[in-house]
């Protein structure tokens, strides 16, 4: 422990102990114990539990309470009364492009927020070379996003 | 590691927390939010009734409260439909995995500090998750699988354009969200959600982070699908969107998991800019802090949400719903350049103070030199040139352009195979006064017409 002294950040210590000069296994701190990291979650298990449980017997419950009378043009997909239009979606359809454009976005720039949230948590421990990191790490992507705009990708007809 | 290992002060004192405890939180958490939501679906249609000077619903219970309560008892007793192209598994499927997400992320919301109950000290928060913020943003991505899973199986064209275009909606506004809540991690230097309340003691980051949470706001209403972002279930374009195949039980799911959503996310306004459960300043002032301590933060907490719901419901009632690509350009090209420039200036001021002691009272002047910097150059910049299109269109009073008075209009194949003799290289070209010559419009206007049938033998 009086290797890695005292920092004010959750993440201080491990940059220190990464920096500091080789130190011998038997002095490094303990791993956290699993077990009491994953028992934080139980309460969230539960409560998985009980919204599964209320979810599915509300989906399970429906047909047995409800009335049941037969009618074909009530089983028909709905479009405003006239008669549905030969399913070009289901199974092989198409749809717009631009769809799938913004999900590879949300991918690109979700990866990229992902990775600001732990600069967030230790900014004060990395100071100026991890705002310097993070200043290049958003201009890098930031190419990727001003490419993206002048070639359209980001506009909706 | 070593503060990761011990735990922050509400781990510690959650992490004694005996079983019954815990299974009555679950349910207390549960049964919260079913409340809510029966209270926010009145609450709408009083308040927009209100702003639309109509009632709304007040025959059912006192001031119509149970309204909700028994149209949710209408809705079980309603036939359950399966339409006959649904993916019958996945059909089911779907309000379940909507649902469930949106009942978890609650889970992490701190609604109070250390309080007793049944003698038990704890706090009033199920989980402090050392990840806590990071928690909500997953379980919110995956309520995603709900409303896209519901669309494509529903085998119908307008659920899966509704889903489509839902989906496209939350994920884009996912991005504007996760990317204002970095600079308040940033401030608070942790992800759980007590370690934020407790940040925010001299201060809320409301005051602190502005832009932060105006892009919050945005993207939290388009997050929830709700007004002016309810192009998902754009009712004169899409019908009801991803639910349209949906009947009976199933439907209240979804609607209850929107209205949940709603809940969290206010929640999380409140957790993360509005000092959560902390007393608004004139009380945390009173007493010594008494009104921050025991069972007075739930009040405080429960107003602040309430506050944000209604904000939801105000906007609803106010602003008109956007046009899609408006929308799409509003997340992609407005809010996510915003909210990365914010978060790079918020991070050097920060680093600024931290290890250059640089005080935030030369920050101020510099910032200040800045902006009227920045707003002389806009003065300098021309003006955006004037379009002189007025002069080559004449425009009606409405914008729609109108033809030009000296539109020639070649002559119907007819008229032209009538006049065919006579008129025989000129009749293409031919104006219009020369028609009117020879009793007939170019165009066939009504009387024109009756000649020319009682002329044809």
């Amino acid at each position: 422990m009086p290797v890695l002294g005292v920092t004010t950040t959750v993440a201080g210590p491990v940059i220190e102990a990464a920096l500091a000069a080789p130190v011998h296994p038997a002095q490094q701190p303990p791993p956290a114990d699993p077990a009491t990291g994953l028992a934080l979650y139980v309460p969230l298990v539960l409560l998985f539990v009980l919204a599964a449980g209320f979810a599915i017997f509300s989906v399970v419950i429906a047909p047995f309470v409800g009335p049941r009378r037969y009618n074909r043009a009530k089983l028909d997909a709905y479009e405003c009364g006239i008669e549905p239009s030969p399913q070009p979606i289901v199974g092989g359809g198409r749809m717009p492009v631009a769809y799938y454009l913004t999900a590879m976005l949300f991918i690109l720039f979700d990866i990229e927020m992902v990775f600001l949230y732990p600069f967030a948590v230790s900014a004060d421990a990395l100071g100026v070379f991890g705002l310097v990191e993070i200043a290049l790490f958003i201009i890098t992507v930031g190419f990727a996003y001003v490419y993206v705009w002048r070639r359209g990708g980001l506009d909706w007809n | 590691m070593t503060r990761l290992a011990q735990g922050t002060p509400v781990q510690e004192l959650l992490a004694d927390d005996p079983l019954w405890l815990i299974i009555g939180k679950v349910i207390a958490i549960f049964a919260l939010l079913v409340v809510m939501t029966l209270f926010m679906i009145w609450f709408e249609r009083r308040v927009v009734a209100r702003m639309q000077h109509r009632i709304g619903p007040n025959r059912v219970g006192p001031f119509g409260m149970l309204q909700s309560l028994a149209d949710g008892l209408k809705l079980a007793f309603k036939e359950d439909i399966r339409p006959v192209l649904a993916d019958k598994w996945v059909y089911f499927l779907a309000p379940v995995i909507s649902t469930i997400p949106a009942f978890l992320a609650f889970a992490v919301i701190p609604m109070g500090p250390e309080v007793s109950i049944f003698g038990e000290r704890t706090a009033l928060q199920l989980v402090d998750l050392p990840v806590g913020v990071l928690v909500v943003l997953a379980v919110a991505a995956v309520g995603v699988y709900g409303i896209v899973l519901s669309g494509w199986s529903s085998g119908s064209p307008y659920p899966l354009l509704g889903s489509l275009r839902s989906a496209a909606q939350v994920i884009s506004y996912e991005i504007a969200m996760g990317l204002a809540i970095v600079s308040v991690v940033l401030y608070s230097g942790t992800l759980s959600t007590a370690g934020i309340v407790e940040a925010q003691a001299h201060g809320w980051f409301f005051w602190l982070l502005p832009i932060s949470f105006v892009i919050y706001m945005a993207s939290m209403v388009g997050e929830t699908n709700r007004a002016p972002f309810d192009l998902p279930e754009a009712e004169s374009e899409l019908v009801g969107g991803f639910h349209t195949e949906y009947s009976s039980l199933k439907f209240a799911l979804f609607f209850l998991s929107e209205y949940i959503n709603m809940v969290t996310v206010s929640a999380l306004a409140t957790t993360l800019f509005f000092g959560g459960w902390r007393a608004p300043w004139p009380l945390s002032a009173v007493g010594d802090g008494v009104l921050n301590t025991g069972w007075w933060p739930l009040l405080w907490f429960l107003g602040k949400t309430l506050f944000f719901l209604f904000v939801f419901i105000w906007l609803r009632g106010t602003l008109p719903r956007l046009r899609y690509d408006q929308f799409m350009r509003l997340g992609w090209k407005v809010l996510v350049p915003v909210a990365l420039l914010w978060f790079l200036a918020v991070s050097t001021i920060r680093a600024l103070r931290t290890t250059q002691g640089i005080t935030s009272q030369q920050i101020l002047i510099v910032g200040g030199i800045l902006l009227v910097a920045l707003l002389l150059v806009t003065f300098l910049l021309p003006d955006r040139a004037v379009r002189h299109e007025e002069t080559e269109l004449p425009v009606s009073g409405s914008d729609y352009p109108l033809p030009p008075p000296d539109l020639k209009v070649p002559r119907t194949p007819r008229v032209r195979r009538e006049l065919g003799g006579r008129h025989h290289r000129e009749g293409e070209g031919d104006s219009v006064p020369a028609a009117q010559d020879t009793g007939r419009t170019a165009i066939g206007s009504g009387p024109g017409r009756k000649e020319d049938g009682d002329g044809t033998p």
